[in-house]
């Protein structure tokens, strides 16, 4: 008797524990991130290229990180969005209900999502090498593209599925074809999904190393086109942070600090605006 | 194929001029009225369970048809036959004709968006489309080529007075339609399904969801709209089937087991299985 | 008769997104087929066997032992999970069964937004806090005085953070397809909260929790850049976890720029990506294997 209110009392306790020790992780990280990436933050950093002696300890900040991150972030999720919209229209609208070609693509992207990014960096090198690219940000945002892929086209899934089937019917049967339902009734429908889905993607492509090592590469410049390699934010933190001058580490943290908060604002971002655009949706 | 423009006034004729006069099935006389919709020998199944079994029926052009029977009878599928929503299932088998205006709409030529153009849908749950309520009324004209503000402004009143929602809706036609009531909802599709100037209307159990006022008012609009239009609505309520009907079909595990006028079947039912459920054994 | 413009894009549009379709859903194959056609070089002169048994990596004299790389891959994944799992187990416990709503959807939310760090800023907090912390306090308190922190154990503790995410999503989408009358029948037969949840609930989930488990270790296998930065990245067989060690994604990704210059060299690295792929594909498939179960047993 003692034993199983001891045993109940404990693992009450211990569950509590359990969600504690994983939130903290979390605040630890962020504010490690900012405690750290505070003190070496300047204007600088986030408006001046790397100059001559920036990896020195001169002057300069991370701007061509910061520019070459978002020109891969929105390429790639447009590259992914431009791929997945039809994929979603094909398996919710043009496929028959329960097909099992839709089953198989939903299946293969959520393992497709499995695969981890240095995987889809050896095979953006491939498709580089079979092309003829060479390491640019468009091999980047190829690559990083078809890494996204799968999150933004199984997200928009999951949301248009939970659409009634219902309202796909009204639209056909007021004579719509199956493409005018697909554009004006369900994507519309579904608008806050595919914006998180959208921001989902953005953030996991500004955030991505591995697979841009092979593709993308690392230069001091703003890229001026998008056959020029591309400078990223994370590897700007990773090669800054391999520098035994102190300066130079601590700058790895205020890059740290950036990404961190540019990651943060996408994802709170992408919470409230789904929260807001729901105003013609039907519950 | 497209009906006139300029004229919404004027809805009757059109159908009639394609009805053609088909020999009742089943000795059972439709007392020489017009049929407008004719079923043929139709069988459907999923996979290796029969859902229709070989039906044939006439539907009555103008007049209110309603379809009854047991839940799971085969009711809705029997009603999406008529615009071929019933097509959208994966591994669904089709056999027999379905004849709108002598035409069999399975045929090969059929182009599938005209033939649903002349049927409108309310379905169980009001579907309005994510838009406002005006775009739910324009919609449809819209997809169907009319593009003029004046004639669409003109229409998108007139139906919503036919659906007699224009007085709770003329000050805030550009609001989501999703803030309307549930009654009001239907009646907005209502009003949606007639603005692309159907011969038919098909309603599965279109009063289901809604509160008896609402239910009554629906009512009322099928009565008043049956000199225009051909009516056909599954319900499950049989004293909504004796107020408003004037034919009556009863279906029973896919098979029809009996149709004839309204108050015939109701009153003097030649089946054992129509008297039981029409004295609420089964149900 | 003359097709309408509007049906002729219907069908033009049907064709299109069916053809792209049909393109993404070839892409796993394209994957797996490119990256093995690669590695065939290498399997050539090579057997597999010795490939991944031996341990003497010299790529300048063509001796590809993946040995090491293959068992600093399994024990930091081994480390992540015994850490991972049972925090995970118990937080998805705690929030599926007995916080409420709000506390919920807040921690939740929290941990969506971890999900969302990116590697490097697991990489480098790994670097500020959990590589001192093993030099100086845990290591010693071993008896290992000499240690640099750098560590499989530092790789598995950042990959377990990194693993939470993923695995509480599944949890409690597991949990949640557990029937609430489940808990009542046990609960009305007088077994505590507690009870019911280890012997009901739990019991009920158990594939479903294995396939969770599954998928996280899938993360934790590939991941590359954080644990890179802290494990220290030496092609020796660690012997305890406060040796340093060198991961398949670590080598790939630190050899990129040599790849080319060394025969066969690519192809080796092309092999280890081939090797990471399959072994994920294979857990991904039991996984899923293990999901369907639950979902047929539970409909
Ligand atoms: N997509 C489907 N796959 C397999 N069987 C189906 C499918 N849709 C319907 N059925 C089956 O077809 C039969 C008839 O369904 P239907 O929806 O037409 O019945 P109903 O008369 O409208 O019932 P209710 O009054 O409940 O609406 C049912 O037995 C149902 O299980
Ligand atoms: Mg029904």
């Amino acid at each position: 008797m003692f034993w199983r209110k001891f045993e109940e009392r404990l693992f009450n306790f211990l569950i509590r524990l359990a969600t504690i020790i994983i939130i903290g992780c979390l605040f630890v990280i962020v504010l490690t991130i900012v405690v750290k990436g505070l003190p070496a933050m300047s204007w600088d950093m986030i408006s001046k290229s790397p100059s001559g002696g920036f990896y020195l300890g001169k002057e300069g900040g991370v701007l061509n990180a910061i520019v070459g991150s978002l020109y891969l972030g929105i390429g790639a999720s447009l590259f992914a969005l431009l791929l997945s919209i039809p994929v979603v229209v094909y398996m919710n609208v043009y496929a028959p209900t329960h097909s099992k070609f839709a089953q198989y693509i939903r299946i293969s992207l959520d393992i497709l999502y499995g695969i981890p990014s240095i995987v889809y960096g050896a095979f953006g090198f491939l498709i580089m090498i079979y092309l003829g690219l060479k390491v640019s940000l468009l091999a980047g945002i190829v690559t990083v593209g078809l890494l996204v892929l799968p999150i933004m086209a199984r997200t928009m899934d999951e949301v248009i599925r939970t659409i009634p089937k219902e309202l796909t019917e009204a639209s056909l049967s007021l004579g719509a074809t199956k493409w005018e339902t697909a554009m004006k009734v369900l994507l519309r429908q579904a608008f806050p999904g595919i914006l998180t889905a959208i921001l989902l993607g953005f953030g996991r492509a500004i955030g991505d190393a591995a697979s841009v090592i092979f593709t993308t590469g690392f230069t001091d410049n703003v890229p001026e086109s998008i056959l020029q390699p591309a400078a990223t934010l994370p590897l700007a933190i990773f090669f800054q942070l391999g520098s035994p001058i102190q300066e130079v580490v601590n700058r790895a943290y205020a890059s740290a600090l950036i990404l961190t908060i540019m990651i943060l604002v996408i994802s709170i971002s992408s919470r409230l605006l789904s929260r807001r655009f729901n105003k013609n949706i039907i519950k | 194929m497209q009906t006139s423009i300029n004229e919404p006034m004027e809805k009757t004729g059109n159908a009639s001029q394609h009805a053609t006069l088909i020999q009742p099935l089943n000795g059972q006389s439709l007392n020489g009225v017009k049929t407008h919709i004719s079923v043929r020998n139709l069988n459907i199944s999923y996979g290796n369970s029969q859902i229709l079994k070989n039906v044939s029926i006439d539907i009555p052009d103008k007049k209110i048809t309603a379809i009854i029977g047991p839940s799971g009878c085969g009711k809705t599928t029997l009603l999406k036959t008529f615009n071929r929503l019933i097509e959208s299932s994966d591994g669904i088998k089709i056999e027999g004709e379905v004849l709108v205006d002598g035409e069999n709409i399975y045929g090969k030529n059929v182009e599938v968006t005209n033939m649903r153009k002349k049927m409108g849908l309310l379905s169980q749950r009001p579907m309005p489309l994510p838009m406002s309520i005006y775009d739910n009324i324009a919609y449809g004209m819209r997809i169907h080529g009319i593009r003029k503000k004046s004639i669409l402004n003109e229409r998108v009143t007139y139906y919503l007075k036919q659906a007699s929602l224009w007085n709770e809706v003329k000050d805030r036609l550009h609001q989501p339609a999703t803030k309307l009531s549930i009654g009001q909802q239907q009646r907005l599709c209502l009003a949606r399904g007639l603005a692309v100037e159907p011969e038919i209307i098909l309603g599965d159990e279109p009063t289901s969801a809604l509160d008896p006022i609402s239910s009554q008012r629906i009512e009322e609009k099928f009565v008043e709209l049956k000199d225009q239009y051909t009516i056909v609505m599954v319900t499950h309520i049989l004293r909504q089937a004796r107020r408003i009907a004037d034919y009556i079909v009863f279906m029973y595990l896919g098979e029809i087991v009996e149709h004839g006028p309204a108050h015939e079947l109701l009153e003097n039912p030649r089946e054992e299985m129509t008297k039981e459920y029409v004295k609420g054994v089964i149900s | 008769m003359v097709l309408p413009l509007r049906i002729l894009l219907d069908k033009v549009a049907g064709k299109s997104v069916l053809c792209l379709s049909v393109l993404i859903g070839s892409l796993l194959f394209l994957i797996v087929g490119g990256l093995y056609f690669k590695s065939l070089p290498i399997l050539e002169s090579h057997s597999f066997w010795d490939l991944i048994s031996k341990s003497i990596w010299k790529p300048g004299k063509e001796q590809f032992g993946f040995l090491p790389y293959i068992l600093s891959t399994v024990y930091i994944t081994i480390i992540s999970l015994t850490i991972a799992v049972p925090l995970c187990i118990l937080c998805s416990v705690y929030l599926s069964e007995y916080a409420s709503k709000r506390v919920k959807s807040f921690v939740t939310s929290l941990v969506d937004i971890l999900a969302g760090i990116p590697s490097v800023i697991f990489g480098i907090w790994g670097i500020i806090m959990i590589v001192p912390f093993i030099s100086d306090t845990l290591a010693p308190a071993f008896g290992q005085e000499d240690t640099t922190g750098y560590s499989i154990l530092a790789g598995g503790l950042v990959l377990a953070i990194m693993v939470f995410p993923i695995v509480i999503h599944i949890m409690l989408e597991v949990l949640r397809t557990v029937p609430v009358e489940l808990r009542e029948a046990s609960l009305s037969l007088g077994a505590n909260k507690w009870e019911t949840i280890k012997k009901v609930v739990l019991r009920k989930a158990a594939p479903g929790i294995i396939a969770a488990i599954v998928l996280g270790f899938s993360r934790a296998f590939g991941e590359t850049l954080a644990v890179l930065m802290v494990v220290g990245n030496t092609a020796l067989i660690p012997h305890s976890i406060f040796d340093a060690g060198y991961p398949l994604p670590a080598l790939i990704a630190n050899n990129y720029g040599e790849m080319m210059s060394i025969p066969l060299y690519d192809s080796a690295l092309m092999f280890a990506s081939f090797l990471l792929l399959v072994v994920i594909l294979i857990f991904n498939v039991a996984a899923r294997f293990f999901m369907m179960r639950v979902e047929r047993r539970m409909s």
